[in-house]
């Protein structure tokens, strides 16, 4: 038997102080004979576990095993058949909580590196390498009469309309954006997720005969209603958490306090990275605090650092050890020169005559014990307050759900957050032939949670339409 | 692509397009707005609908040439597409019979104030309209808004037409004349803040249209908030009318400032050597 090699191979970077002066991936992905290298640490295992932390269900054994013997495009064949965006699930994807934390070989040492393999067939295929498997797989294959309408072109409901071409319906995505991919072109930084792969990926989708309708507007153009009016037989409502939250303090409408969303928007989706070439602007001055310590969080404050700020620091409440983000994230983050500012958030912004930020007042925090559900409590500390010069502030609280298709919905059953009740197994929700899933039904989550809620959603609708006959 | 099918030069910076966009004109509805981006690198910019056809399947947009994106548009012929148009955007405006209403268009905002008086006279209102410019090159549309009211009133700050003076003053002697219902104004920053101080001492009903910075239009980004009664609101999704007497005018006008140096410098590499790309500017 060989000897196990019990560490990850190394992921190839771009050299931190390099990489924080352009907007190119941080993560260049394996080359062909260490991913070959790593798939061969995979122990096969007879009961393998790391399938029950996917989602989708990807077939993992079998696709690294593939992997062993050079054949990339007999592995991109198996992940695709379950997964419509590798390219994309191999970059974001939190492996270390899904189907890596279930790897045997993480009990003694680091897990396979299963995302990393999943980018690297993902890629060999966009390519160009596995152009005949590309052709194979996404074929158009419209069988069926029945149409079905997607709303928001994100993972969601991208991933629900690919299964559903797949089973030979007329699918089409109405998405509100200029361009398909939600978060994935509008929020997640091109550092870390190209925005040209994602293209590439849904191209692919839309060879399935999936149609993407952009500039579409559900809640405006058409309501649900009138979709189920004009001849749709079933909807898939997949319009994300798009609403951004802010704190209600003073000063919070100030020039240069942004949403992440907005930040990241202007940045991504606008590249107004590249002003004056593109013409969206966006500012990021000397200094640059971003509240919050979420991946969002994470993205702005390394985004500022690449757009210019002399000094992006992220303001949390909480200490260290509770920070949301990714590890991999706030490492990488770190590593670029991002501070932190822990234990401590604002409670007023200030500004010039014009309007425009200056400085911000924080107060200090201490965590008390932990409670009864095992958290601690940041408790603010009175008279703590400080006052601390600040050039932009983005807020990175969270988001909430959109409220266009809810308000103009009125049999859809909301909770009272204003998320879309529906049934996590199925994606039904109190209205009939309408179906819900991804962030907009959970709140924010994950791409690959929000892709399982795609593909579920996809097969409950096929059998509701089956029985409907 | 929406094509331009019609365009009119109404004066030496404002412009009139129709644009074929038959879904955006079968569902708009006063007061409501979309966003356009001219081409791939372009900016997306919000602009009201200033009249649909539904046969036709055209909506009329008038702009004002203000930065790079208008000028860049207002050299568009007819014939050439847009590249994005996303709408209708924005609550419609709330159209009831209230009985004797004002419209007020100022400046371009006389283009976004037509739908809403001819909406309003169709309601069964007593319609008055009063339209204003600095002077009367600036003036357009007269022949709409009469059609659209009962009574139009005209105003120049230069008395080269109409009468003498400011929109505001307008209003207050048509206050004089008898009770009015509800008001709108539409028109610059400065004079809806204006309206909003004279209509407030005499108890007047004033919806005001507000433009912010926008970005998206679906309330992603909150670019485009306003503070009014207090309360932080995303013009693009609450808006874009909103009640005059409880806005933040100051807010709302500090903060369409924000990028003034960078709205400067793209209008200056468009007009360099370098073509564009940003090279000779840095
Ligand atoms: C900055 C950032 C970084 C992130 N990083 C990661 C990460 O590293 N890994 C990870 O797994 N997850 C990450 N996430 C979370 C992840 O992106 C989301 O959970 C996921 O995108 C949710 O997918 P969705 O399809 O439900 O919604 P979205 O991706 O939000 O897509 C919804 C789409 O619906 C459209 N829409 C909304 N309303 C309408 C309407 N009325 N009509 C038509 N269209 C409409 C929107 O424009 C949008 O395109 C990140 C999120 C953000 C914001
Ligand atoms: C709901 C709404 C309806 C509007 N309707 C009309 C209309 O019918 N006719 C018309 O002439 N104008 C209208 N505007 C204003 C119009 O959007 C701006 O004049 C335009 O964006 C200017 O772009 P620019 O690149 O030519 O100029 P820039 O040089 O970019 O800006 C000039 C000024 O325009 C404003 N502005 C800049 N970018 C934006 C943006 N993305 N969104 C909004 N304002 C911006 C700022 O105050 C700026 O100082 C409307 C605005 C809103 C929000
Ligand atoms: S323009 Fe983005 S929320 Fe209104």
């Amino acid at each position: 038997m060989p000897r196990l090699i019990m560490e990850k191979y190394a992921m190839p970077l771009q050299p931190a102080a390099e990489r924080v002066q352009n907007f190119t991936e941080v993560a260049l992905g394996y080359d062909q004979e260490t991913a070959v290298a790593e798939a061969k640490r995979c122990l096969e295992c007879k009961k393998p576990k790391c399938i029950e932390g996917c989602p989708v269900e990807v077939p993992i054994p079998q696709f690294i095993s593939l992997m062993k013997t050079g054949d990339f495009q007999g592995a991109i064949r198996q992940i695709k058949a379950k997964n419509s965006l590798p390219a994309v699930c191999g970059r974001v994807c939190p492996q270390e909580s899904q189907c890596e934390q279930l790897c045997i070989l993480g009990k003694k040492g680091e897990p396979v590196a299963i995302g990393r393999l999943e980018r690297f067939v993902a890629d060999y295929q966009l390519a160009g390498s596995g152009d005949d498997v590309q052709n194979q797989l996404a074929k158009k294959v419209i069988t069926k009469s029945k149409k079905v309408a997607v709303v928001g072109a994100g993972p969601a409901g991208l991933t629900a309309a690919g299964d559903l071409a797949k089973m030979g319906y007329q699918v089409t995505v109405l998405e509100a954006l200029h361009v398909a991919g939600g978060v994935l072109m509008y929020g997640i930084p091109e550092f870390r997720l190209p925005k040209a792969i994602v293209q590439q990926e849904i191209e692919a989708i839309k060879k399935l005969g999936v149609a993407i309708k952009t500039n579409y507007v559900v809640g405006q153009l058409a309501t649900v209603d009138e979709l189920l009016a004009a001849g749709y037989a079933a909807v898939f409502i997949g319009t994300g958490a798009g609403l951004p939250y802010f704190m209600n303090v003073p000063g919070e409408n100030l020039n240069g306090v942004y949403s992440a969303n907005e930040f990241l928007t202007r940045a991504n989706l606008m590249k107004a990275y590249r002003f004056p070439e593109y013409l969206t602007p966006v500012k990021a001055g000397q200094r640059v605090a971003v509240i919050g310590a979420g991946n969002v969080a994470m993205d702005a404050a390394r985004v500022a650092l690449r757009l210019g700020a002399g000094e992006s620091s992220i303001v949390y409440r909480r200490s260290e050890k509770e920070m949301p983000a990714r590890h991999e994230e706030i490492e990488h983050a770190l590593e670029e020169g991002v501070k932190l500012a822990l234990l401590t958030s604002p409670v007023e912004f200030h500004g010039d005559q014009k309007g425009n930020l200056t400085a911000m007042t924080c107060i200090r925090y201490e965590l008390c014990e932990p409670d009864q559900s095992g958290r601690c409590r940041p408790v603010a500390l009175k008279g703590s307050e400080y006052k601390m010069p600040v050039d932009n502030v983005i807020m990175a609280l969270g988001q909430g759900p959109n409220p266009l298709v809810g308000r103009t919905t009125p049999d859809l059953e909301l909770n009272r957050w204003g998320n879309i009740v529906a049934n996590e197994a199925n994606g039904i929700t109190s209205k009939a032939a309408v179906f819900a899933g991804g962030d907009i039904v959970s709140g924010a989550a994950t791409v690959i949670l929000a892709m399982g809620a795609g593909k579920k959603a996809a097969q409950a609708i096929d059998q509701y339409l089956k029985q409907k006959i | 692509m929406y094509k331009i099918v019609h365009k009119e030069i109404l004066s030496e910076v404002i412009l009139l397009f129709e644009v074929q966009a038959p879904q955006i004109a079968a569902k708009a509805r006063p007061g409501q707005f979309f966003i356009l981006r001219l081409d791939e690198k372009g900016e997306r910019i919000p602009l009201t609908i200033a009249d649909t056809n539904r046969d036709t399947g055209t909506i009329t947009t008038i702009f004002q040439v203000v930065g790079r994106t208008t000028r860049e548009m207002s050299k568009l012929n007819v014939g050439d597409g847009i590249l994005d148009m996303v709408g209708p955007l924005g609550e419609a405006s709330e159209i009831e019979n209230f009985g004797r209403v004002v419209c007020v268009g100022g400046g371009v905002g006389v283009a976004p104030v037509y739908p809403v008086a001819k909406a309003l006279k169709e309601a069964g209102n007593e319609v008055i309209a009063i339209i204003g410019a600095r002077n009367k090159e600036l003036l357009f549309w007269e022949d709409k808004l009469a059609a659209a009211s009962n009574q139009l009133i005209i105003c120049t700050d230069d008395g080269s037409y109409g009468q003498k003076g400011f929109v505001t003053q307008a209003v207050e002697q048509v206050a004089a004349a008898g009770k009015i219902d509800c008001l709108w104004a539409i028109g610059p920053m400065p004079m809806m803040r204006a309206m909003a101080a004279t209509t407030k001492p005499l108890g007047i009903k004033t919806i005001v249209s507000l433009n912010p910075i926008m970005l998206d239009g679906t309330g992603m980004c909150g670019a485009c908030r306003v503070s009014v009664g207090g309360e932080t609101k995303f013009a693009c999704v609450d808006g874009p009318e909103f009640d005059a007497h409880q806005v933040d005018f100051d807010l709302a006008m500090r903060r369409l400032s924000y990028y003034k140096e960078e709205e400067k410098r793209a209008e200056a590499v468009a007009n360099c050597q370098c073509g564009g790309d940003g090279q000779c500017h840095g």
